[in-house]
């Protein structure tokens, strides 16, 4: 973690800028009130969600790669609920589309989720390949059927006013309503909890992670792991799915072609730093969430850098987290940094 | 529709085809050694974007493409060192290539050129010429030459197949696997060098747009084989020339030509055409001392 850092910063100081000032804007620009905290918690809010279904796949032993097509299955679902009944009160149409939203991420993270339970077809493949079929049909139906005539931007129509979930602003004195942070947050913060109670506390979830520690005596202790599978993909996929709640009911009432920085990818890093557990992704969800934040900010006040540093940054912790997670599993073995080279 | 079928149509084919089948045949070693190259795509971004600031500022698409293929191995043994040496887990690994390289050829742009993510044009005549789809497609026999007819190709099937009695045979498990993915990673890098400095001429974000994972695809529609993964290529490269075709007739949408990689690729996946066997070690690091 802090060894991405300094590789970071190295780079930072050979394209020219002072790392330590690159840094500060970074991370400092994020504490700020109200606009620093604002955006860094409704950045955080979709890094939240994908960060859970990353994790919740990973206590299954799946790696889920396919947030990303299933927060797109997603968002289409929810604007087109959101789109095709206006009418109905906000009271019924706003849980119809959160429904709509968990769904269409359950679908589309279910399916490999069959897919490997009945034909032993590897999920990582298979979700990779659900994320680029998801943003083309996602991209027909939105070009073909429900776009603005004319406009250019590969956009859905807007939602009515009865779509839309309300920022918080409305309730926080002194948080100004043109920052989108939005009801969303608080569901992201419930759904850490539901996280922790259903795989710590339930006897589901206890079936779950015995799938993923060692599938082989789950199966012989009565766990029909099969089943584990397409139940963690479906809500791997469900909570991925939540995205789309902060982006099309809270911000910007409406599908639009890529919409996501790679939430979904981005979940990897989070769900991998924040050790697969409710409480580490949250933190580890605020921190991206203040790097975003803060990448504008790097873009803006530096000379050389820009906010792609921030991917960067993502980039190396992930291999440097992934590396230093086998460290430990590696224990095992004596003479494992002897290994031949 | 009558000129689908054209000659340019076939040549559009083979054009798109290239970049794939090189990224292809790179994850082909790699994976028939044993270690998952998920990071097809950031290394063909490596190669795009090496190649055109080299092309660039040297003049010459040659020492452009052989800077690419320098960055491949580069950023390919950094996979390799992550997997091999520190047994990370190799599909991770990958995707952390993949989105680092996604944002250092931004990052870079940025601050050589003030760009928000392009590389300056280059002129027409230092573009490469087509000596990469020769490559390509004479990298096909070449390598089932190299896979089945030498004793480096039966090595390399042994220690993907079983690395325990490989290394018990006194082959060196981790050395060849290191060769493998640098290979792997010279390979995609010169698909990605074609991409920026053949088929266009420069770098612009992203430019790879999912090849690396189509041609992952491909590999494992053609059976981690050679030719049947240039058959693949040829069929994913035809319906993403068919798909450029169509873009104004659009009697069937473009997306639906899209997803037929993707499509065919779950459904061979699923076991639904024949039976796609991966390699049996594929994924599984190797301690040589236990």
């Amino acid at each position: 973690m802090l060894a991405a850092f300094v590789v970071g910063g190295i780079l930072v100081a050979l394209l020219g800028d002072d790392p330590i000032e690159t840094y500060q804007l970074l991370l400092g620009s994020a504490v700020s009130w109200p606009d620093g905290i604002g955006y860094t918690l409704f950045y955080a809010t979709p890094l939240i969600f994908t960060g859970l279904a990353v994790a919740v796949a990973l206590r299954a032993g799946l790696l889920n790669i396919g947030a990303e097509g299933q927060l797109y299955a997603a968002a289409f679902i929810t604007a087109w609920v959101g789109i095709t009944f206006p009418q109905l009160s906000p009271w019924l149409l706003v849980p119809l589309a959160g429904l709509a939203a968990v769904a269409g991420g359950a679908v589309w993270g279910g399916i490999p989720g069959l897919l490997k339970a009945r034909f032993g077809a590897h999920e990582v493949i298979t979700t990779i390949m659900m994320n680029f079929i998801a943003v083309a049909l996602a991209g027909y139906f939105t070009q073909y059927h429900y776009k603005k005539p004319g406009d250019p931007i590969l956009q859905t129509v807007e939602m009515g006013a009865n779509a839309r979930i309300a920022r918080l602003g409305r309730f926080v004195p002194g948080l100004p309503e043109r920052i989108p942070l939005n009801l969303s947050f608080l569901l992201a913060l419930a759904a850490c909890l539901g996280v922790y109670l259903l795989l710590w506390k339930t006897k589901w979830g206890y079936a779950l992670r015995a799938t993923g520690a060692n599938p082989g005596a789950a199966e012989y202790g009565g766990i029909s792991t099969a089943r584990q599978i397409v139940i963690a993909m479906a809500l791997s996929g469900g909570l991925a799915g939540m995205v789309a709640i902060n982006d099309v009911l809270g911000y910007r009432y409406r599908y639009y072609d890529g919409f996501s920085a790679g939430y979904g990818f981005t979940g990897i890093a989070v769900a991998l730093l924040g050790r697969n557990h409710p409480a580490g992704v949250l933190v580890a969800a605020l921190f991206f969430g203040a790097l975003l934040r803060g990448g504008l900010f790097v873009d803006i006040f530096t000379e050389h850098v820009s906010k792609d540093l921030v991917q960067v940054l993502q980039g190396i912790i992930i291999l440097f987290v992934a590396a230093e997670e086998l460290f430990r599993r590696g224990v095992r073995g004596p003479g494992r940094l002897r290994g031949k080279v | 529709m009558r000129n689908l079928l054209s000659l340019e149509m076939v040549f559009s084919s083979i054009r798109l085809t290239t970049p794939l089948l090189l990224a292809a045949l790179g994850g082909l070693y790699s994976e028939r050694s044993g270690v998952i190259n998920i990071a097809l795509e950031g290394l063909m971004l490596a190669g795009a974007f090496t190649a055109a600031v080299v092309t660039h500022f040297a003049g010459s698409a040659w020492i452009g493409l052989l800077a690419a293929i320098a960055a491949g191995v580069v950023v390919a043994l950094l996979h390799a060192l992550a997997c091999i040496r520190y047994r990370a887990d190799q599909v991770v690994s990958g995707m952390a290539i993949n989105i680092l390289l996604l944002g250092v050829p931004a990052l870079l742009s940025g601050a050589f050129f003030d760009s928000t993510g392009a590389t300056p044009q280059i002129p027409r005549v230092s573009l490469l010429p087509n000596v990469p789809i020769v490559l390509a497609f004479a990298m096909v026999p070449i390598t089932w030459y190299v896979l089945y007819r030498t004793r480096f190709g039966l090595r390399l099937r042994a220690v993907g197949e079983n690395p325990e009695a490989a290394d018990t045979a006194g082959i060196g498990v981790a050395r060849l696997r290191y060769l493998a993915v640098a290979l792997s990673g010279a390979l995609a890098a010169i698909g990605g060098a074609y991409l920026s400095t053949g088929q266009s001429s420069l770098f612009t974000r992203n430019m790879s747009a999912g090849r690396g994972f189509i041609a992952l695809a491909a590999l494992i529609f053609g059976k981690w084989r050679p030719v049947q993964t240039m058959l693949a290529c040829l069929l994913f490269g035809c319906a993403e020339a068919l798909s450029i075709q169509m873009q104004g007739v659009a009697r069937v949408p473009v997306q639906f030509i899209q997803i037929i990689p993707y499509v065919l690729t779950i459904v061979v996946l699923a076991g639904f055409i024949g039976h796609s066997r991966a390699p049996r070690a594929l994924g599984t690091p190797y301690d040589e001392k236990r």
